[in-house]
């Protein structure tokens, strides 16, 4: 009777242990999986570019069942991303913060000392895209390529309004080249987010701007605005007409990146999950066919040569905002 | 024109039965969301976004249309119900819908804020049928000089505001002023008024901070006081006879409403102003006009009326930028335009021709969105009156635990708990000294407008203010602005001479 | 009343003073061709906070409001015992959000307000504590997906996560 009784009983035993065993295995090769919701950081405000972005990627992760836990964007756009960046910065569960970046992530960290942020510390997941830059002017200006641009400027002197977001920023940056490089003295007035430098555009309250594709796009698409050059190495297929600064002899190229940042502790494990799951995400239909609509350029890097990336681009804006007086 | 048979089209989208189930499911959620304190219609439609994958663009936007209208609906809600605007765009609700829910009208006021609503955004949405591209082009043409001009109206409507008390009313609206300047000051890209270098600061004080603050927590600490805690916050009954005499005391009130969806309209449509500087405006007209300005703010059904009739008319005037342009008019549409992209639609200028189905289908399911938020509104109050029967001891810590989960939802950020709480505590003893609380929260939704269209108007002149006299538009709200200010001053003089 | 009219004057003045001199980082005057610096918006606004309680400690000393007037106290022994009750609860409970997270202190706030406050009995005092946070739970973190602040019980969670999804 005994041994009967015993029998179950080893029987249950060896079952679990082969049980424990098997999932043991199965958790190694399945690795890392959140266990909660990711909090997405955005480091812009609600319905802004980078906003959209984030909420887009959401989607494709909901659409095509990426992950099992949700990811929830957190906007979080006070001091041009130092709130974001010192949250990140300081994150109770690196595992399960993550953090959509734009160049504030090194600008904000150059001008801002005090906030004792080094980004060279965060994980780097995966750039997803480089936005690109054009000059813009309204059709209503009669201006057609950058020489009468710089004619008409010329003349105007500080009366030409060049509208940008927000004081230092990229298109303030941009700003600054331009009038150094073609000996004008444009007056930047800065706006709240991209749309609304746009709108004042096409509204014909500035007299150019610096957007990105993606926010001048409907404008121009109405033939309400035109572009006159890019930003880029070479032409933008969606503005086959805009020559490149470098054609035109001033050799000088930016871009906005839109990238995908870790916050700093998190375990190789996590890491590992966030930069499969967002070169998937990379990879798929919607994000190319958005990237295309946008005219976003840059491939998919990650890991160590994104950190280079980041180190390289930290030193050519440290250079750039001390040459505009914002940082000693 | 061919507008009718466009509309008709769309009508015909917008019941698919699909459609039909969105638009009332959307505005069932909207109104459950609107309702809560710290929640609007920017929340409703953010978090509700991603579920839109799930069906073709036209349901998906007709869905987040619903939701939009149904959280308009329901900010009364909490404003009248807790004396707690839900968002800013419900604030002027709370002037006379909250008294008149402590004078055991809460039904009242709930149907008359619904009824307005509705009125608003059939004002609204027609308007939007008939002259969507010529007031499109208009919008575009406000710049920073034009949108101080306004501000500067708005603030004008409001002077008669406060209490009798000068010196503490002026004290109100410049605190709020300042509180509303904390943040980054994007004219010169530096950081300002950051407290301590607390990063809790960096993205400014929320309204809704002040807001809950004040209305929830101080005006509960104060009912708590008068009542010493043991009487029920209102007498409150419903009835479908009190629901009949409610609406025909309402028809006497169809001035006001048209005012108001009129106003709320044309302001909602400018780019950067939203639904609260209209709501807030009709307010001030509707009791600058009045023959019996002194019964507003203790219980006047024009001023429910008003300001419901504007923010429905003006969120529906800001879908008009949206579509139109692209640029979003209010927070609220600039989520729908990101998700206009989602769904692989380009909004801007070129949506009309290219996706007729899209725009059509959307305002026409905008006309059905308003009458089932009505209806279903109405099918609940007795729900909420229910509620407000609850004995005070249960409803007070509810309230306080709405009032904290509320504060902090928007930002996700305890320091803002805080805050609340301590603007809560201060602004209770403030209050027992009669310094008016309104002003300030008015002053820190409008003076984040405010500040950066006058600094910008002025970087572009150089530093003069002909800028805004020059202009056509800026000129004429100028001129009316100042008109305005001038007329409460002129009163206030003549009452200090004659003492 | 009298004494805590001139109290909150004096008070609301220099926090005025601590405003203008926190806007004072940032430049406040008139730049040429640009118009006001930075920070004098909120210098300025400061600075007429200070005239208004300048004229709030004017009117007081010669007794021109209502509650300068007044010879009520402030607020009785009972008032303030109930004020302290009430707001010491509702900052209790934001406290220890921090500790034991939005689901542990609503229940403890609840507990606390609707028994000993309210005196209500145990029964509906249970059934709130215990439906409130379920009910904010469902509401908030899975049908909205907004994060409540957990503390320690943050652990505690994952189980219902993996439930959820």
């Amino acid at each position: 009777m005994r041994k009967q009784a015993l029998k179950p009983l080893s029987c249950a035993i060896a079952l679990g242990l082969g049980l424990g065993m098997m999932s043991f295995v199965q958790t190694a090769a399945a690795a890392w999986q959140p266990k909660k919701p990711v909090e997405f950081i955005v480091m812009a405000g609600k319905g802004g570019g980078a906003d959209k972005a984030v909420r887009f990627m959401q989607n494709i992760i909901a659409k095509h069942n990426l992950s099992a836990k949700p990811f929830t964007p957190i906007n979080k756009p006070g001091g041009s991303g130092a709130e974001a960046l010192v949250h990140v910065n300081s994150a109770s569960d690196p595992d399960h913060t993550i953090m959509f970046t734009l160049n504030s992530f090194y600008t904000t960290p150059l001008r801002q000392p005090g906030l004792n942020v080094d980004i060279s510390t965060f994980t780097p997941i995966g750039r997803m895209a480089e936005d690109t830059f054009l000059l813009w002017v309204n059709v209503d200006s009669g201006i057609e390529n950058v020489e009468q641009f710089v004619a008409a400027a010329k003349a105007k002197g500080n009366a030409w309004i060049m509208a940008g977001t927000g004081k230092n920023s990229e298109d303030n940056l941009l700003t600054d080249f331009l009038n150094k490089a073609y000996g004008l003295n444009m007056k930047y007035v800065p706006y709240k987010g991209g749309g609304r430098v746009a709108k004042e555009l096409a509204g014909n309250n500035a007299n150019s701007t610096v957007n990105n594709p993606s926010e001048q796009l409907g404008f121009y698409q109405a033939g309400k605005t035109r572009a006159l050059a890019a930003f880029t190495p070479a032409r933008l297929p969606l503005f086959a007409d805009a020559p490149t600064f470098g054609e035109l002899g001033k050799d000088f190229v930016y871009f906005m990146q839109r990238t995908v940042v870790g916050a700093p502790g998190m375990s190789e494990e996590a890491a590992t999950y966030y930069r499969q799951l967002f070169a998937s995400i990379y990879g798929s239909d919607e994000w190319q066919g958005y990237m295309t609509k946008k005219s976003l350029q840059g491939g998919y890097i990650t890991g160590d040569i994104l950190m280079r990336y980041w180190l390289r681009e930290k030193a050519v804006h440290k250079v750039m905002l001390q040459k505009m007086g914002a940082i000693k | 024109m061919d507008i009718l048979s466009l509309l008709l089209t769309g009508f015909a989208i917008a019941f698919e039965p699909l459609n039909l189930g969105l638009i009332v499911f959307g505005c069932a959620v909207g109104l459950f969301i609107g309702a809560m304190p710290g929640l609007g219609s920017v929340n409703g439609v953010a978090i509700l976004l991603p579920m839109t994958f799930l069906v073709p663009p036209t349901g998906a936007i007709i869905f987040l249309g619903a939701i939009y209208y149904g959280a308009m609906y329901g900010g009364a809600i909490s404003s009248i119900m807790l004396g707690i605007p839900g968002a800013s765009t419900a604030v002027a609700t709370t002037f006379d819908g909250r008294p008149m829910a402590l004078k055991g009208e809460a039904d009242k006021a709930l149907i008359a804020a619904a009824t307005a609503s509705f009125i608003g955004g059939s004002v609204g949405v027609v308007l939007f049928t008939l002259f969507a591209p010529p007031l499109a082009d208009v919008a575009l043409t406000f710049g920073a000089p034009e949108i101080f001009a306004l501000m500067l109206m708005a603030f004008a409507t409001f002077i008669g505001l406060g209490s009798d008390d000068i010196p503490k009313t002026i004290f109100s609206i410049f605190i709020g002023l300042v509180f509303g300047s904390v943040g980054l000051d994007i004219i010169s890209g530096e950081p300002r008024l950051i407290f301590g270098d607390i990063p809790g600061f960096f993205h400014g004080i929320n309204f809704l901070v002040l807001a809950i603050g004040i209305y929830g927590i101080a005006e509960m600490l104060w009912t708590i006081e008068v009542s010493q805690g043991d009487v029920m916050i209102s007498q409150a009954t419903v009835s479908v006879r009190r629901i009949l005499n409610s609406l025909r005391e309402l028809t006497r009130t169809w001035k006001t409403m048209l005012m108001g969806s009129f106003l709320g309209y044309f302001v909602g449509i400018l780019p950067a102003a939203g639904a609260t500087p209209g709501s807030l405006m009709a307010y001030g007209i509707s009791k600058t006009m009045s023959k019996k300005p002194e019964t507003y703010g203790k219980g006047n059904i024009n001023g429910v009326v008003a300001p419901e009739a504007a923010n429905n008319a003006a969120s529906t005037g800001a879908m008009l930028p949206m579509l139109t342009l692209g640029i979003p008019g209010s927070p609220t549409t600039a989520i729908l335009l990101g998700g206009m992209v989602i769904w692989g639609l380009e909004p801007g200028p070129m949506v009309f021709t290219d996706h007729p189905d899209f725009v059509w289908g959307f305002i026409a399911s905008l006309y059905a969105a308003n009458v089932f938020a009505l209806l279903i509104n109405i099918a609940f109050i007795p729900a909420f009156i229910w509620v407000l029967k609850m004995p005070f001891t249960i409803l007070a810590p509810i309230i306080f635990v709405l009032c904290v989960v509320g504060g902090f939802v928007p930002t996700l950020d305890m320091h803002d708990v805080w805050l609340m709480l301590i603007f809560g505590i201060v602004g209770y003893l403030m209050r027992k000294l009669d310094y008016p609380m309104a002003p300030a929260v008015l002053a820190i939704v409008l003076g984040p407008l405010a500040e950066p269209a006058l600094r910008q108007s002025l970087l572009i002149s150089g530093g003069s203010f002909s800028i805004f006299f020059s202009r056509p538009f800026a000129g004429v709200i100028m001129v009316i602005a100042l008109v305005l200010f001038a007329l409460p001053l002129l009163k206030i003089a003549k009452s200090l001479i004659r003492r | 009343m009298r004494m805590a009219e001139l109290a909150m004057g004096v008070v609301m003045g220099v926090f005025s003073l601590y405003l203008m001199w926190k806007s004072a980082e940032l430049p406040i005057g008139w730049i040429p061709d640009e118009g006001p610096g930075g920070g004098a918006w909120p210098f300025w606004l400061s600075a007429g906070m200070l005239l208004c309680c300048i004229a709030i400690v004017i009117r007081w000393a010669k007794r021109m409001t209502p509650e300068s007037r007044s010879e009520d106290v402030y607020m009785d022994g009972r008032t303030f015992k109930l004020f302290l009750l009430n707001a010491g609860a509702l900052t209790g409970m934001v406290g220890l959000f921090h500790i034991f997270g939005a689901y542990g202190a609503i229940p403890l706030f609840l507990i606390f307000y609707l028994r000993f406050l309210g005196g209500h009995s145990w029964r509906l005092t249970g059934t709130f504590a215990a439906v409130t946070p379920v009910v904010t739970f469902l509401f908030f973190e899975i049908a909205l997906q907004k994060t409540l602040p957990k503390g320690i019980t943050d652990p505690w969670f994952e189980p219902i996560f993996s439930f959820f999804y």
